[in-house]
């Protein structure tokens, strides 16, 4: 019975959903003070490398089920809203890679 | 009256606030393990300080989602007390409850010392011990604590009375030095629009005995329990 229902559902995802991955970057809103990044850039200028600007930012790929690239978009908007961004801090960006 | 103090994976201060609510004051509280919920209705709830899931995305963010905060943002609707200190504070600001975040220190560094902080507010439960424009002497110990909000929301907690409190020099003056994250305005204790939930960075538990060099912090939890008597 067990494996059974393991079979099914596994059919069914295979039937109805499509397999997207999604490339979701966090990054600090424009004007906003980034420590780390300050501290990255005067690290590379002591190896000798100039830099005009550095900026951090957070990369998360994700494999998910969705029905259309539009639905997987969907669904990673409302990771970033509830969870991957802090809306005071974060701006997001999304690619639906493939 | 009954308090309670979550535990998180990664808290690392809950004992410390157990104590001195139990031992110092002699005050019932619970310790509880944030997978088991609230058991029944609490006075207040502290969340305290720590690496909860090792301060992963974000300080407090992990916390901040799981059920038990819901059950607490309940708690805190029906005009029950919260306190969020250091980790507590991220996870409170990470959920919500109170607005803006405390991300990472303008020197990107983690800070673990004494600091002055001046009362701005001495009206409200956690803080009615002091008086309005006192300076007491509580120490810090967190890399994430500089606190941003929108400037709106800032306007908000300045003209209404929900910061609690500021860093300042032992004089209680303002100055750029006496601000040791770069927090806004060097607001490190914020309150919610209704007032009983407030968010420190600094460490109350660890000043309130003498014995560990300042027992300034005990007015916090004095404050709450005179206010938890009084309401009855």
């Amino acid at each position: 019975m067990y494996t059974a229902g393991l079979q099914k559902r596994f059919l069914i995802e295979e039937t109805t959903g499509m397999k997207f991955l999604v490339k979701i970057t966090i990054s600090l809103k424009e004007g906003m003070l980034d420590p780390e990044a300050t501290a990255i850039r005067h690290a590379l200028a002591n190896l000798g490398f100039a830099t005009e600007e550095l900026r951090s930012a957070k990369v998360f790929f994700i494999r998910l089920d969705a029905e259309s690239e539009g639905a997987a978009r969907e669904l990673a908007t409302g990771m970033c809203e509830r969870l991957l961004a802090n809306p005071v801090i974060h701006s997001y960006e999304i690619e639906v890679l493939r | 009256m009954r308090f309670a103090v979550i535990q998180f994976g990664g808290s690392n201060c809950d004992h410390d606030v157990h104590y001195v609510i139990s031992e110092i004051f002699g005050v019932d509280c619970d310790l509880l393990w944030y997978k088991d919920g609230l058991p029944r209705n609490y006075d207040a709830i502290i969340i305290p300080g720590g690496f909860s899931y090792g301060d992963y995305l974000r300080a407090g963010a992990i916390a901040a989602r799981t059920p038990v905060m819901t059950e607490i943002i309940e708690h805190a609707r029906v005009g029950r007390l919260v306190l969020g200190i250091c980790n507590g504070a991220q996870i409170l600001a990470e959920s919500g409850l109170v607005p803006g975040i405390f991300t990472i220190n303008r020197y990107p560094k983690f800070i673990c010392r004494w600091v002055n902080l001046r009362v701005e507010n001495a009206d409200t439960p956690f803080t009615r011990a002091y008086s309005e424009g006192e300076v007491i002497r509580i120490p810090i110990a967190h890399k994430e604590g500089r606190y941003v909000a929108p400037e709106d929301a800032l306007k908000t907690l300045e003209t209404t009375g929900r910061v609690s409190f500021r860093f300042c020099t032992p004089g209680g003056d303002l100055l750029p030095d006496a601000n040791p994250n770069g927090s806004a305005n060097h607001i490190t204790g914020v309150l919610n629009s209704q007032g009983n939930v407030m968010a420190m960075m600094p460490h109350p538990e660890r000043a309130s005995e003498e014995v560990l060099g300042s027992s300034d912090g005990k007015g916090i939890f004095s404050s709450i329990i005179h206010h938890v008597e009084e309401k009855g």
